[in-house]
């Protein structure tokens, strides 16, 4: 480069001087690139720091609420996040307040100085109200179904120890659909929270789940391609990530004794706390 | 210190609750000196001869007859507990709260695999009988229910301690594995 540019400088001078004004222009663009990485590299390290209830925690940049709170060993309980999979803030159990408004922890980035609300009476009240409505709204049988004890919806009403919700049952008319030859579908026990639409994909980034119909029909229903060719591991996946009883692995129900479930003497969330 | 007088009763239910109240093994002496039963299944007391402190409700209201007990006992007692989830939210039998009453009937007296000689296709119709409501009733929605103690059946120790912490006036604190709802 240095050989073309000696030989056509000396031929004009002008193009010379464009030459070396380019080049120093560059070398300058190429410094302050470099500068700036170096200081995105130093805060994408450094931690922000915000509170929970007055706690001080950590949270890498760009995390979101709920999140940071778990990495802190601190509870919000949720019944939609999967950690991973993008979230939906549809269930809204895990609202916190921040600066005198609530919103839910799993769509809210954490930002420095943030002040958290999360273990006040009110926040207790408010979860509790949306669990209530939760059961109210279903065919929530849990003697009957096979995943009490280790659903997340019953163990977050252990967890308030619910005793009844305050609202009139509306007992819904919901259909099971069973024709899959893994995968039971109980609506009835459906609470909508979109965690198996948005954790089972396949290769090309399709949904093995979707909603169908709207308003108070909606619904899940499944692939009948990919229900069809499931195999027995992914069934079992599809069953652990629902967090109530809706998709059930056929062929399976009511294998664990009563006293040795996921929450039968562990409330939810209370391997979190043990984190910290 | 006079004792409190308690009444129980087994509405839809199928008496599961009364066998967990039975199941606080040897603490039945020490209720026996807390409380005189009066209308219970356990002395077999068919009407309230006497007001009641606690009426325990297990199963929840699924034809007039339930309905009818139910506003018995909301009379004769000062204090009602929902026992169990029938109670509480209907159970098991108002897993037919979705099933059309008519097709019910129907696969029970009719078409069901193990209706057998109802060749002249009977259906229960007498006066006497108590009259089939259009879906199982959780006990709150039909009457005033004081507290709720849920389980299927609810822990021999919830209702032990909830009892106890009620006819003594102590607070009830409970732990995690006694409220439960299977």
């Amino acid at each position: 480069m240095s050989i073309f540019k000696k030989i056509f400088g000396r031929k004009s001078s002008k193009p010379k001087v464009v030459e070396i004004e380019k080049e120093e222009v560059t070398v300058e663009d190429k410094k302050i690139i470099v500068e700036e990485k170096e200081i995105k590299n130093k805060t994408m390290s450094e931690k922000i720091k915000f509170t929970i209830d007055g706690k001080e925690c950590l949270a890498e940049r760009g995390q979101n609420v709920l999140d940071a709170a778990l990495d802190n060993g601190i509870y919000i309980p949720y019944l939609c996040h999967v950690r991973g999979v993008k979230q939906a803030g549809s269930c809204r159990v895990c609202n916190v307040k921040v600066a005198g408004r609530t919103m839910t922890a799993c769509t809210t980035p954490v930002a420095p100085g943030m002040e958290v609300e999360n273990n006040t009476a009110e926040l207790r009240e408010l979860r509790l109200t949306i669990i209530e409505a939760l059961f109210v709204e279903g065919n929530h049988f849990c003697p009957s179904c096979e995943k009490s004890g280790n659903c997340e919806l019953q163990a977050l009403a252990y967890h308030y120890q619910m005793m009844v919700p305050r609202f009139p049952y509306a007992f819904p008319q919901k259909k099971v659909e069973a024709d899959n030859s893994k995968i039971l579908i109980d609506r009835n026990r459906c609470v909508l929270c979109k965690r198996c639409i948005r954790s089972f994909k396949d290769e090309n980034g399709k949904s093995y789940f979707a909603f169908t119909k709207r308003g108070h029909k909606l619904e899940i229903s499944m692939d009948k391609e990919i229900a069809a060719n499931l195999t027995d591991e992914k069934a079992q996946e599809i069953m652990d990530t629902c967090p109530v009883g809706a998709l059930i692995k056929k062929e399976k129900g009511f294998d664990e004794p009563i006293g040795s479930r996921k929450f039968d003497k562990q409330a939810i969330g209370s391997d979190i706390k043990s984190v910290v | 210190m006079s004792k409190a007088i308690v009444a129980t009763t087994s509405l839809a239910g199928c008496f599961g609750c009364h066998m967990s109240l039975l199941d606080i093994d040897e603490r039945i002496l020490k209720l026996i000196e807390l409380v005189e039963f009066n209308k219970s299944p356990i002395d077999d007391i068919k009407t309230f001869t006497k007001q009641c402190d606690v009426g325990l409700i297990e199963g929840g209201c699924c034809n007039s007859e339930n309905v009818h007990v139910l506003k018995e006992f909301r009379k004769n007692c000062k204090i009602l507990i929902s026992v169990g989830e029938c109670a509480i939210m209907g159970g098991l039998p108002a897993m037919r709260n979705n099933i059309p009453v008519e097709e019910c009937i129907q696969e029970a007296y009719l078409d069901g695999p193990t209706v057998g000689n109802n060749t002249d296709k009977i259906l229960p119709n007498d006066d006497e009988l108590p009259m089939i409501l259009d879906k199982v009733y959780p006990c709150h929605e039909i009457v005033k229910i004081d507290y709720h103690l849920p389980g299927c059946p609810p822990r021999a120790d919830l209702l032990w301690e909830a009892l106890v912490a009620l006819l003594t006036g102590n607070e009830l604190k409970l732990p995690y594995e006694v409220v439960k709802f299977d």
